[in-house]
C-alpha cells in the first residue's frame, strides 16, 4: 500500500471512531451511556422540544416600565430635594407618553435655582425645556443601559424560578435586544409555569389610610398622597369573585428586595396554607419600629398592585418575619414563595410566543421521522446497489458513515436534534449518494472512451471534485443563513443539513476514493463492477 | 451496467427551450392566480400571529359537534377547523386571537367547553400560540434570509463562473420559488417557518444542480473552442443527464418517504421540498442553460479561461500524477 493511501486511511478510521464514539450514547440510550468506560463519551444528542414535549417560551420584558419606575422614583426624590431647597412646586410628575420629567413651579423666580439643583443632583438626565414647565430627559445611552440591565436581572430572576420550580435541563436566554426565551423540556403544567415565570412579584407593604373615606376616594377624590387598591377574594366553595377597595398610603414600608427567604407553611383553624417570609437586617429594623408605632392600624400586603390581606397591626413585630395569607392553594402558596424568593422582576413581560407539546406527540413524531427515514434511506440503498452493483454498495457504506458523522457531531457540539432537523438528515441521505453518483458516473463515461480502469477512476474523482466543491458550498451557504435567521427547530434544521453536506464531501473525497486506491492497488483489476 | 441514459445521446434542449419556458409561465400563471384568489399567501400562524390547538380524540368524533362546541365561545369565534390523519380523531383548531398575558391563556377556556361535550376522551397535544408583533419579526426574518441566500449565491456564482451563468442560475431559481410557492398555495398548504426552511433548502439544491451542468458546459466550451453555445449546451446537458436524474431520483425517495409516513408535522415541508425538487432539475435543464444563450457572443471569454476553478482543477490533476508517479 502506498503511503499517501495509508495516511488516508487512518484519518479515515480516526474520523469514524472518533464520531462513532460520540453517537454510541444515542444508540445505547441514556442509561446505558453511563456504564459505559470512562474515556468514552456519555451525552447522548439533545432533543428539541418538537421531539420530546415541553414549553417553549419567548417573553418581551416591557422595559419601558422599567424606566418609568426609575422615572417616578426619581421624580419622588426631586420632590423632596426642591422642598428642602425652599422651591414651591406646583406639579412634578413623569408624563407617560414621553417619558418626561415634568416640573411646574409656582413662582417664575425660582427657575435658575430649580435649574442648578437639577443640573447638580441629576446628571444622568438632560433638560429638554428650560422654560416653565421644565422638562427633563434621561440620557439615550444610560436609557439603554437602564434597559439592558432590565434584561439582565430579568433573565436572573426568571433562571431562579425556573431553577426552583423543578424541571430538569431548563433553559433560559437572551434572544435578540429584547426577548428572553424559555425552554421547559417535559413540563406536564405548562400554564402554572408560565404564571410563575411571567409573575412581576413586586410585593410591598403599605399602611391602609383608615381617616379617608372610600366612597370619596372612589369617586375620584383620593387624598393625594394616598392610592386605591382592591383585595381580590375567591370564595373556596362558590368560586365566586368579590373586589373590595382600599384607600392606603402610597409610601412604601417594606419592599420585597428586603425579603432574605420565604416558605409554606400551615396553620389556622382549617389548617390552611400560608406563606411565611423573613426580612433583611434594615428591613426588620424598619418593620419592627413601623408596627411598635402603628398598633390597631391595618397593614395591606401588595403583591402586584393587589391586596392579599390587610391585617390590623396587633403589636411590634421584632424578628423580621411575617406571613402572607389568603385562600391559598398548595400549589399556589408553593408559587408564590417560589417568586419571593427570587425577587420580583424589574418590570412586566408579555409572552411573545408560546409553544406547548404534549410528551406523546414528540414520541410520535420521532417514531414518523424515523420511520420515512428508514424506508427513505432503504429505497436509497437497494437503487444504489441495483444501479451501481458493488461501487453502489461503497456508496451506501458512505452514506451510512455520513448518518454516523451527524449524529456523532449532534453529540458532540451538544446540538439540538429537532424535527425539520431529522427531514434535514434524511435529505442529505438523499444527496450524501450525489456526491458519488457524480463521480461514478465520470468513471464510466472515462472508461466508455477506452481508459485504463486506473485512469477512469483516477480521472474520475479529479474531474468530479470541481463539481461536488461548488455544488456543496453554495448549498452550505444557505444552510448557514438559514441558521443565522431560523427559529429553534429550522435552526435544527440547518444544522443538520451543514453538518451533512461536510460530511459529505468527506465521505466522498476520502473514504470512497481511498477504498478504491486499496482495492486497485492490491487486486488490479481490469473491470469494475460499476 | 445498467443506465437510465444511454451514452452518447444528445437531446436538442436549447430547441424545446421555448415551449419550456411556456409550459413554466403557465403553471407559475396558475400558482400566482391561485395566490391572488386567494388574497397573498396563506400565512401560518408563527408569521401572522394567533393560535392553534392540536387535539386528539380516543374515538372517531363528529366534527359538527366540534364546530358546534368551539362556535359557542367568544375567542373562537372567527376560528377554522382543520381534521389530518383522516381518522376523524385528529383535529387542529386555529383562530386568530392570542394573548400577551402570563396569567390567562386561551387553551383553558377551550377545556371548559370540550370537557362539557367530549369529556376525558381528548387530548390536547399541541399549543401554539404566537403574538402579532413576534409574527411580524418572523415574517421580516424569512423574507430577509431569502432575499441574502439569493444574494450569497448569485455573488459565489459571479466569483466562480461568468455573469450570465450567475443571471441563469438566478433565473432558475426565481422559477423554482415561483412554481413551490404557486403550488403551496394551490394546494392549500399554509407557509410556516418549515416551509421557508424549505424553500431556501430548494434554492440550495437548485443551485447545486445547476453548477453540476454548467460545470459541465464550460468544460465542453474550453475543450473545443470551436464548439458553437448551442452544441456546447446541449452536450453538456445531454452528458450530465444521467446523473441529474438519478440524483433528484434519490433524493425523491427519501422525500417522498417523508411525505407519506412523516406525519402531520413534516407534511407542508415535505410537499414543498417535493414540488422544489422536481421544479429545481427541470429549471436546471430547460430554463439555467437556455438563459445562457440569451446573451450574445462565446460563453466563456478567452482570456478569462484560466479562471480559479481551472487553476485548481489542473493542479489537482497534477497532484494526481505526481501520486501515480511514486
Amino acid at each position: 500500500m502506498k503511503s499517501y493511501t495509508l495516511i488516508k486511511l487512518v484519518i479515515i478510521i480516526a474520523v469514524i471512531a472518533l464520531f462513532g464514539a460520540y453517537a454510541v450514547p444515542t444508540f445505547v440510550g441514556k442509561d446505558a451511556a453511563k456504564r459505559l468506560p470512562g474515556y468514552m463519551p456519555k451525552d447522548t444528542i439533545n432533543l428539541g422540544l418538537d421531539l420530546k414535549g415541553g414549553m417553549h417560551l419567548v417573553l418581551g420584558v416591557e422595559t419601558d416600565k422599567a424606566i418609568f419606575a426609575v422615572l417616578s422614583r426619581v421624580s419622588g426624590n426631586l420632590k423632596k430635594q426642591l422642598i428642602n431647597a425652599k422651591i414651591a412646586y406646583d406639579k412634578v410628575y413623569v408624563d407617560s407618553k414621553t417619558n418626561d420629567i415634568v416640573i411646574s413651579l409656582v413662582d417664575r423666580k425660582d427657575k435658575d435655582r430649580a435649574l442648578d439643583l437639577i443640573g447638580a443632583n441629576l446628571p444622568n438626565y438632560q433638560i429638554v425645556s428650560e422654560d416653565l414647565p421644565i422638562k427633563l430627559r434621561l440620557k439615550e445611552k444610560i436609557a439603554e443601559k437602564l434597559k439592558k440591565e432590565a434584561i439582565d436581572q430579568a433573565i436572573s430572576v426568571i433562571r431562579n424560578r425556573v431553577d426552583q420550580f423543578g424541571v430538569a435541563e431548563p433553559t433560559v436566554i437572551r434572544s435578540g435586544e429584547n426577548h428572553i426565551v424559555v425552554e421547559l423540556p417535559g413540563i406536564k403544567d405548562a400554564n402554572r409555569a408560565v404564571r410563575l415565570i411571567g409573575r412581576t412579584a413586586r410585593l410591598e407593604l403599605h399602611l391602609v389610610d383608615d381617616k379617608a373615606n372610600i366612597d370619596d376616594a372612589l369617586n375620584g377624590n383620593v387624598p393625594p398622597d394616598d392610592e386605591v387598591i382592591y383585595e381580590i377574594k375567591r370564595d373556596p366553595t362558590t368560586g365566586e369573585v368579590s373586589k373590595i377597595p382600599f384607600v392606603v398610603k402610597k409610601d412604601v414600608v417594606i419592599t420585597g428586595a428586603m425579603i432574605t427567604n420565604a416558605s409554606v407553611r400551615f396553620g389556622g383553624t382549617m389548617n390552611q396554607p400560608y406563606v411565611a417570609f423573613e426580612l433583611n437586617s434594615q428591613g426588620a429594623k424598619i418593620f419592627s419600629s413601623f408596627t411598635a408605632s402603628h398598633i390597631g392600624k391595618r397593614l395591606a400586603i401588595v403583591l402586584d398592585n393587589t391586596i392579599y390581606s390587610a391585617p390590623v397591626i396587633q403589636g411590634a413585630i421584632t424578628g423580621g418575619r411575617g406571613q402572607i395569607t389568603g385562600n391559598f392553594s398548595i400549589t399556589e402558596a408553593h408559587d408564590l414563595a417560589i417568586v419571593l424568593r427570587s425577587g420580583s422582576l424589574p418590570a412586566p413581560v408579555k409572552v411573545l410566543q408560546k409553544v406547548t407539546i404534549g410528551p406523546s406527540l414528540g414520541k410520535i413524531s420521532i417514531e414518523k421521522g424515523t420511520k420515512a427515514m428508514i424506508f427513505g434511506s432503504l429505497a436509497v440503498i437497494l437503487f444504489m446497489i441495483f444501479y451501481y452493483k458493488l461501487s453502489g454498495v461503497l456508496a451506501d457504506f458512505a452514506m451510512a458513515i455520513n448518518v454516523l458523522i451527524i449524529l456523532g457531531a449532534l453529540a458532540m457540539f451538544h446540538a439540538t436534534l429537532t424535527l425539520p432537523g431529522l427531514a434535514g438528515i434524511a435529505l442529505t441521505i438523499g444527496m450524501a449518494v450525489d456526491a458519488n453518483v457524480l463521480i461514478y458516473e465520470r468513471i464510466r463515461e472515462e472508461l466508455m472512451i477506452g481508459r485504463s480502469v486506473y485512469d477512469a477512476v483516477n480521472t474520475g474523482y479529479a474531474r468530479a471534485f470541481v463539481t461536488i466543491f461548488d455544488a456543496n458550498i453554495t448549498t452550505l451557504i444557505v444552510a448557514i443563513i438559514l441558521y443565522q435567521f431560523g427559529s429553534g427547530p429550522v435552526k435544527g434544521f440547518a444544522v443538520t443539513m451543514s453538518i451533512g453536506l461536510l460530511a459529505n464531501m468527506f465521505t466522498a473525497v476520502t473514504f470512497t476514493k481511498t477504498v478504491f486506491e486499496i482495492v486497485l492497488d492490491k487486486f488490479k483489476p481490469n473491470k469494475l463492477s460499476i | 451496467m445498467i443506465r437510465i441514459v444511454k451514452p452518447d445521446v444528445l437531446i436538442d434542449f436549447v430547441s424545446k427551450f421555448k415551449l419550456a419556458i411556456g409550459i413554466s409561465l403557465v403553471l407559475i400563471l396558475i400558482g400566482m392566480g391561485s395566490l391572488v384568489m386567494q388574497g397573498g399567501p396563506k400565512l401560518g400562524i408563527e408569521f401572522k400571529g394567533g393560535t392553534s390547538i392540536q387535539l386528539q380524540f380516543n374515538k372517531p368524533i363528529n366534527v359538527v359537534d366540534l364546530r358546534k362546541a368551539v362556535a359557542s365561545l367568544k375567542t373562537f369565534k372567527d376560528s377554522r377547523i382543520q381534521s389530518f390523519g383522516g381518522t376523524n380523531q385528529h383535529y387542529i383548531i386555529y383562530t386568530k386571537t392570542s394573548t400577551s398575558s402570563t396569567t390567562q391563556n386561551i387553551e383553558d377556556k377551550l377545556k371548559s367547553v370540550l370537557d362539557k361535550q367530549f369529556h376525558s376522551n381528548y387530548k390536547i397535544m399541541k399549543v401554539d400560540m404566537v403574538g402579532p408583533k413576534i409574527g411580524k419579526e418572523f415574517r421580516d426574518k424569512g423574507l430577509e434570509a431569502i432575499i441574502i441566500a439569493l444574494l450569497a449565491i448569485l455573488i459565489y456564482i459571479s466569483i466562480r463562473f461568468q455573469y450570465r451563468f450567475a443571471f441563469g442560475a438566478i433565473a432558475a431559481l426565481f422559477h423554482d420559488v415561483l412554481i413551490t410557492v404557486g403550488f403551496l398555495s394551490l394546494f392549500g398548504y399554509e407557509f410556516t417557518l418549515d416551509v421557508v426552511a424549505a424553500i431556501l433548502t430548494i434554492v440550495g439544491y437548485s443551485i447545486n444542480d445547476t453548477i453540476v451542468i454548467y460545470d459541465r458546459i464550460r468544460e465542453k466550451v474550453k475543450n473545443n473552442r470551436k464548439m458553437s453555445p448551442t452544441e456546447a449546451i446541449n452536450k453538456g446537458v445531454s452528458e450530465t443527464l444521467s446523473r441529474t436524474i438519478l440524483t433528484a431520483g434519490t433524493t425523491l425517495f427519501v422525500v417522498l418517504a417523508l411525505y407519506l409516513f412523516g406525519g402531520h408535522a413534516l407534511k407542508g415541508m415535505s410537499f414543498a421540498l417535493l414540488v422544489g425538487i422536481v421544479s429545481g432539475t427541470y429549471s436546471s435543464i430547460f430554463i439555467a442553460s437556455p438563459v445562457l444563450l440569451a446573451f450574445k457572443g462565446p460563453l466563456i471569454p478567452e482570456k478569462k479561461e484560466e479562471d480559479s476553478a481551472d487553476r485548481f482543477k489542473q493542479q489537482i490533476e497534477f497532484d494526481m500524477k505526481n501520486v501515480r508517479g511514486n
